[in-house]
């Protein structure tokens, strides 16, 4: 063990020095582009300074130690931080080159374009009909009810779930086990038809056989959405993801491809988290 | 000794037991408590609860059965010309050995047999006491010492100890469900007594309630009637006020609360309407006679509508304020329950706030809400004061909420004030409303218990 701590690194002192994310991130098509964004929950500062492009299409995963601060990053490209009292979020996210944050833009159409998948399956307590069709009637999406079960039947079959759910869609959703749960959140999520989806740690409360089945959905979905993933899991960010973006006590330290980042590291903290020295 | 004193003694002697068996324990122990069984603390509960609970219920039960056991020995000591007389007769000579004993009446103004039974009796009842601190004495101190010699390491006080508390948490609870029991029964009984005078077709089905009970057969109005219609119409329609009041500010009371006010907001208020709850139901009773009554009257007045002064309207309206609590309350609580993620799906989706609170925050939340509203049911439907002096006690059949009304708990109040008989119908009628009432409450309490268990685990 101690030997392990001479050969380390120095660390960088990332409260004093005057950092720069490491590799390029921009991108000459991107989806978002966030610039300078800060965020703090009340007096503390959660998120310093970070720029980062995500592109259309493609599938890219927030990897660090627990509080680095890539929920947080998350749920800044939705507005959902705008229900958490005292938070407050600074810079310039831009979603096809509209501000997100400018006055004009309503949090309520943009989560309908940017779709959230949380952390633990969270159901509505509904059946699992209602549960798809809850976004595509409040967005009001069908003009009628054949119209709605074509949305409903469309976004099961995409998040995998309908040849196991057709027969019983007036069930309630709460009675689907943990990973059907959350194939059905998915499947609420794509209901709206965003543009992108936010997945926050999706597999975190699940078993390995669902999170197999979850991981190659998400590849089938990236050829229709943008995928921003958070995942605790490194293997699982190498399996789904093109691009990696290591975060670390609220600065984003490293970009890159995935395969880069994971078979060359630059920075010393992304190589620690990646060797498994830490984290 | 008197018994009182003797208590006292006991749990002195007790309280000393405690102090040697943890002397003893401590002892034993060689000053290792780690080679004691249980913590020193409980080889002193083990003694002294084995000194004071056998010398207790010796004492309890003497005193349960002493004074019969000496009246007993006293009656038989009586010459033959009362011992043969018949029980009525018996009683009121107890009650004069009784009265001399007391002090009430001198002995000199009495047949000298009796003066000397009842010198007898308090003779018999000394010497009682003194045999019963003896015997209390006696096996407390054999109990006390038994137990102090039985400590040993080895002995498992903690575990006899816990038996001895568990033994007494089963029987508080019995108590309490015995107690139940025995109100439930003691109503019913009168109720079937009220049955066998009047007929349950009458009582239930009768549109008229006018319990009056003849002295004498020409009397005016001399033929009483015990329809409970008028009063369960009256119940319906002011617990029916109250509801239109109290639930829809106790609701959107709640969702503000819950949703839309900042923490500290919710801090000062939410305490605030809850002090509603809190005033006694007898201020409502004059606010609502005094102040809310007139000014319906006065408002009926000018807009051609005649209201009595004492109406159903006005007891209702002011129940309704009464019980927002329980719906706001119990619907804060629900809402504030209902898990952070089930919002953040809500809102992910883009579901506005309204969307989110309608959609998917009060459903999930109905079990709480359901409860919470037949809370304030059952309150409304036991209300008593302000019906009383709001809503007076004529036993009109109608659903006109500007008339007065009367409801069941005002007609028992009404039935059981002042001089009773306790065998004329009238009196035994507050027992059959008193158990019709009880049925009511527990039909509506047993609804809200199979509405919270059949969707309690929803979102779990």
């Amino acid at each position: 063990m101690n030997t392990v701590i001479t050969e380390r690194h120095t660390t960088p002192d990332l409260e004093t020095d005057d950092h720069r994310t490491v590799g390029d991130y921009t991108l000459a098509e991107p989806r978002f582009t966030c610039r300078h964004v800060n965020v703090f929950y009340g007096d503390k500062q959660a998120l310093f300074d970070i720029n980062l492009d995500i592109g259309q299409r493609e599938v890219i995963a927030l990897i660090g130690p627990s509080g680095c601060g890539k929920s947080t990053f998350l749920r800044c490209l939705n507005r959902m931080n705008d229900i958490i009292e005292g938070c407050r979020v600074e810079g310039d996210i831009r979603l096809d080159d509209q501000d997100i944050y400018a006055k004009e833009m309503d949090p309520v159409l943009l989560r309908a374009r940017v779709g959230m998948v949380f952390q633990k399956p969270n159901p509505f307590p509904k059946s699992i009909y209602d549960n798809v069709a809850y976004g595509p009637r409040i967005h009001g999406l069908a003009a009628n009810r054949t119209e709605l079960d074509e949305i409903v039947e469309t976004s099961l079959k995409r998040a995998g779930l309908w040849k196991e759910v057709k027969d019983r869609l007036d069930h309630p959703a709460t009675g689907l086990s943990g990973g059907q749960q959350q194939r059905l959140c998915i499947a609420r999520t794509i209901a709206v038809n965003p543009e992108v989806v936010l997945m926050d740690e999706p597999c975190s409360a699940l078993d390995p056989i669902a999170t197999a089945t979850i991981e190659q959905l998400i590849d089938e979905l990236r050829s229709r959405y943008t995928i921003v993933i958070v995942t605790h899991s490194m293997q699982q960010a190498a399996r789904v993801s093109q691009r990696t973006a290591y975060f670390h006590m609220g600065r984003l330290i490293e970009v890159g491809e995935t395969t880069e980042i994971f078979t060359n590291p630059r920075h010393p903290l992304t190589e620690d988290y990646i060797t498994g020295r830490f984290g | 000794m008197q018994p009182h004193t003797l208590f006292w003694m006991l749990l002195g002697l007790a309280a000393y037991g405690y102090y040697l068996g943890r002397k003893r324990a401590l002892t034993v122990s060689g000053g290792e408590i780690r080679r004691l069984h249980s913590l020193p603390d409980y080889y002193g509960y083990y003694v002294a609860l084995w000194c004071a609970l056998p010398a207790l219920a010796i004492l309890s039960l003497w005193l349960l059965l002493d004074d019969k056991i000496i009246l007993r020995w006293v009656l038989a000591e009586l010459p033959p010309a009362y011992r043969n007389l018949p029980p009525d007769r018996l009683s009121l000579t107890v009650n004069v050995i009784a009265n001399l004993l007391a002090g009430e009446r001198q002995a000199n103004t009495v047949d000298p047999a009796l003066a000397e039974a009842a010198e007898h009796y308090r003779h018999l009842k000394q010497l009682g006491y003194h045999a019963l601190t003896v015997l209390v004495f006696a096996c407390a101190t054999a109990a006390l010492t038994w137990a102090h010699r039985r400590i040993s390491p080895t002995l498992r006080a903690r575990n006899r100890v816990e038996t001895v508390v568990r033994i007494a948490l089963v029987a508080s609870s019995v108590l309490a469900i015995l107690t139940t029991i025995g109100i439930v029964l003691s109503v019913l009984f009168e109720a079937l007594r009220f049955f066998e005078m009047v007929s349950p077709l009458e009582f239930f089905f009768g549109l008229h309630w006018s319990p009056q009970i003849a002295i004498r057969a020409d009397q005016v109005g001399a033929s009483g009637s015990f329809g409970f219609i008028p009063l369960l119409t009256g119940t319906l329609l002011i617990t029916a006020i109250a509801m239109a009041v109290a639930a829809p500010l106790g609701l959107l009371s709640a969702i503000y609360l819950s949703e839309f006010a900042k923490r500290r907001t919710r801090a000062i208020v939410k305490p605030i309407l809850e002090v509603l709850a809190g005033v006694p139901t007898v201020v409502y009773g004059f606010f609502a006679a005094l102040v809310v009554a007139p000014w319906l009257r006065d408002l009926g007045a000018r807009l051609g509508l005649s209201i009595s002064s004492e109406s159903a309207l006005a007891a209702g309206l002011v129940m309704g304020i009464m019980i927002i609590p329980f719906v706001s309350s119990l619907t804060d609580d629900a809402l504030t329950a209902v898990p952070r993620s089930l919002r953040e799906g809500a809102y992910g989706l883009g579901a506005t706030q309204a969307e989110t609170i309608t959609g998917v925050l009060l459903p999930a939340a109905l079990p709480g809400i359901v409860s919470g509203l037949l809370l304030a049911v059952s309150r409304a439907i036991g209300e008593t004061m302000i019906v009383v002096m709001a809503a007076g006690m004529a036993a009109k059949l109608t659903l006109n909420p500007l008339e007065s009304v009367t409801t069941i708990t005002v007609q028992i109040v009404a039935l059981l004030v002042g001089d009773q008989e306790f065998d004329s119908p009238k009196t035994l009628a507050a027992f059959a409303l008193g158990l019709t009432l009880f049925v009511v409450t527990l039909a509506l309490n047993l609804v809200a218990l199979h509405v919270i268990r059949k969707y309690r685990e929803q979102y779990e």
